[in-house]
């Protein structure tokens, strides 16, 4: 203790530096982490067991304990344990930066290849191993049948049902199928996928197509939309509990019914953000494989009749380009990835906004 | 608009609870204003108003838009009790036909004369796989939630949690592609790398080829359900109280301190939920496992060694030259996966009902 009051003699401390706890002066992190490095590249390249990734790691490791001790012996062991958590955090957000980093930057390096008109304007129809052509115009026709035709069919039961739920149902029924819409948010795409198989392309598609079970676009908007609809019904029943009472209160009061109060007034009021809940779920059933690849059955050519034949989609595209084994399928594979995640974040991202601007934000 | 009440419908309409226990709630309104049109009968000695309230209707309009509203929102429900009984129905007869043991046969063969087909390796390798992927995924997510709610300064922790957000809606495929041609050269060489200085545990063991292994599956499930355990467990965090965090820190708690004593404990059902849901997630998972694995038949706790199945992987990858007892015997295991899923989510919502301020933020 008679060093530091020492050092501050030469000029006037602001308060009494006898009251202030000890600290690590401010380049002991970095030196410590130099030190780290430094011990661990002789480590490792001394015994050879690997490469800079382990000096790293090791390195990562050696400053933890290093800083822990430093700060253990002048700091005390509670602000040590503070500052190693500390490290732990900011290093787990290095960590999980690096492999989403990498994600992006393979996407747009490797999906640029083939962003060109040819790959929006042709199909794979006729394209065999050695052609470096063919495109995705049939997989983009897909997808947005698929996910056109699932919106138009969630939309309305979805908002329905959130009505019910928010404005008519009471007790024990209301309340099974809130708990219900929330357990099928966990339903996997794969088992929406085997549920339409089972229901529609065996079962009901055989009495429009002279018995035979028939795979069709429609019948992947339909998977889709079991994948929607939990998600729409959340978000908007949300929405409308946050419409004030003093809404509804004026227009009881002037004598509307409820139902036109719920449809004058409530909805419109809450449709920001219905909407935003709407292209969340779109945006998350136009990246779904699993249930087009079941039901929708892929295809190479255009097929723009969604209730007839194989349809395909672009995530479904992907995953097709990604199994086969000429050489140009991967870089139509990664191009047909650029397209779907620019069209999924697109929405996303135009969503977000929107519920930005909602005025009845929370 | 100033002075609206927060939230003021919840009571009238969603916390049935709270409507249960009081005859008149703050915000019944809405039940009061109906009574005139629906329910009260004229001359009735009810409300004020008597006999001027017009008469009501047996096939009026609220009747048929409560009808509408009650068939949809019963939609639900028949939608979840239609998935259980058309999978049961079309798994049965591949059940039947089935000439060994559903359970315990390993391997996967309904499309023969003898269908032969058994669940145990697929089920293992779904819960193998989700497992590990939650293993390496909390820990980092929740440093994540933590960083981004606590320890970033304001405007980063935004932006920051707004890039999390768009990283959760990235298709699986997209995840599944990077991890089978650009992440599984690092993982290669890792296992290599485990293979030989950490070879005499079991789990690293084996005489390779290494890469397309449970591991790469693993990693490549926990990179994506990453994002949805932060998403969730930041909210979680920033809902704490302030009054308790700063009644820590003047008790003289470090900022770790303060996490721990007042941030951690008062999320702990929040971060159940959201870890829950990832596993949810996890164990549903179907193409970037198709893609990633190594897909072998066979219950092997090697973590490194080119192999590992899933139900749902299976699926994808079995579809295409399946037969009819071939495509029940999928069903059958979807079956199973429905199953499993749904018990994880009843369970992880159970958890979040019980500490109702959650429910908004885990949709």
């Amino acid at each position: 203790m008679t060093t530091t009051v020492t050092s501050h003699r030469t000029r006037p401390p602001a308060q009494p530096s006898s009251l202030r706890a000890r600290r690590l002066p401010g380049y002991a992190a970095p030196a410590i982490a130099v030190a780290a490095l430094a011990l661990s590249a002789v480590i490792v390249y001394g015994t050879d067991i690997g490469g800079p990734v382990l000096v790293v790691v090791l390195g990562a490791i050696l400053y933890l304990a290093g800083l822990f001790a430093a700060a253990n012996a002048v700091e005390g062991r509670r602000s040590a344990r503070n500052r190693t958590w500390s490290a732990l955090i900011h290093s787990a957000f290095v960590l999980a930066v690096l492999p989403l980093v990498s994600v992006v930057w393979t996407l747009v390096s490797k999906g640029a290849e083939r962003f060109d008109a040819n790959f929006f304007q042709t199909s794979m129809n006729n394209i065999g191993a050695r052609d470096p052509n063919g495109g995705a115009y049939h997989a983009i026709v897909g997808t947005l049948e698929q996910v056109g035709f699932a919106t138009l069919i969630t939309v309305p039961l979805g908002v329905l049902c959130a009505i019910y739920i928010v404005e008519y149902g009471r007790g024990k029924f209301a309340f099974a199928i809130r708990f219900f819409v929330d357990v099928m948010t966990g339903i996997p795409s794969i088992v929406s996928g085997l549920f339409v198989l089972a229901f529609w392309v065996l079962v009901v598609s055989p009495w429009f197509n002279d018995g035979r079970p028939s795979f069709s676009g429609f019948a992947a908007a339909l998977a889709l939309s079991v994948l929607m609809l939990p998600t729409i019904v959340r978000s908007t029943e949300e929405m409308l509990r946050l419409v004030p009472a003093p809404l509804r209160e004026g227009a009881y009061a002037l004598g509307i019914p409820k139902w036109k109060t719920i449809l004058r007034v409530v909805v419109p009021t809450a449709l920001p953000g219905i909407v935003t809940g709407v292209m969340l779920a779109i945006a998350r059933a136009a990246g779904e494989t699993a249930p087009v690849l079941l039901v929708a059955g892929g295809g190479a050519a255009i097929n723009t009749n969604p209730f007839e034949n194989n349809q395909s989609s672009l995530s479904l595209f992907v995953y097709q380009q990604a199994g086969d084994a000429s050489k140009y399928a991967p870089a139509r594979a990664w191009t047909a990835a650029l397209t779907l995640v620019a069209l999924v974040l697109i929405l996303t991202i135009a969503a977000k906004l929107l519920a930005r601007r909602n005025r009845l934000s929370r | 608009m100033g002075e609206t009440p927060h939230r003021s419908a919840d009571a009238g309409t969603g916390g049935t609870r709270v409507t249960q226990s009081h005859e008149w709630p703050a915000g019944a309104s809405a039940r009061v204003a109906e009574a005139p049109v629906s329910t009260r009968s004229p001359g009735g000695d009810g409300l004020g108003g008597g006999g001027a309230l017009p008469r009501s209707r047996k096939f009026g309009a609220e009747r048929a838009f409560r009808g509408l509203t009650l068939a949809a929102g019963t939609a639900v429900l028949v939608i979840i009790a239609a998935i259980a009984i058309f999978l049961i129905a079309k798994a049965v007869p591949a059940l039947r036909a089935n000439t060994e043991n559903f359970w315990s046969y390993e391997g996967w063969s309904p499309n023969e004369t003898q269908p032969k087909f058994g669940i145990g390796t697929l089920a293992f390798g779904t819960v193998l796989s989700a497992a590990l992927a939650l293993l390496m995924a909390v820990p980092v997510a929740l440093g994540i939630a933590l960083y981004l709610s606590h320890y970033a300064p304001r405007r980063l922790g935004t932006a920051l949690g707004f890039l999390v957000d768009l990283l959760a809606a990235v298709p699986s495929v997209v995840f599944g592609l990077w991890g089978r041609d650009i992440f599984i050269n690092p993982v290669r060489d890792f296992s290599v790398w485990l293979n030989e200085y950490f070879g005499w545990l079991p789990i690293f063991g084996g005489d390779g080829p290494f890469g397309k292994s449970i591991m790469l599956g693993a990693l490549v499930l926990a990179i994506m359900v990453l994002p949805i355990i932060t998403s969730l467990s930041r909210e979680v965090f920033l809902q704490t109280p302030t009054a308790n965090e700063e009644a820590a820190l003047a008790l003289g708690a470090t900022r770790w301190e303060m996490l721990r004593t007042a941030v951690l404990p008062y999320g702990r059902p929040g971060i159940i939920a959201a870890v829950m849901l990832g596993l949810g997630r996890a164990l549903g998972e179907t193409i970037a496992l198709a893609l990633t694995l190594g897909i072998t038949f066979g219950i092997s706790f090697n973590l490194i060694q080119n192999g590992g199945n899933t139900i749902a992987a299976n699926i994808a990858n079995a579809f295409g030259e399946a037969n009819e007892t071939g495509r029940g015997a999928l069903i059958a295991s979807g079956l199973v996966l429905f199953t499993i899923t749904l018990i994880v989510n009843i369970t992880a919502r159970a958890i979040i009902y019980r500490r109702r301020e959650f429910t908004e933020s885990a949709a």
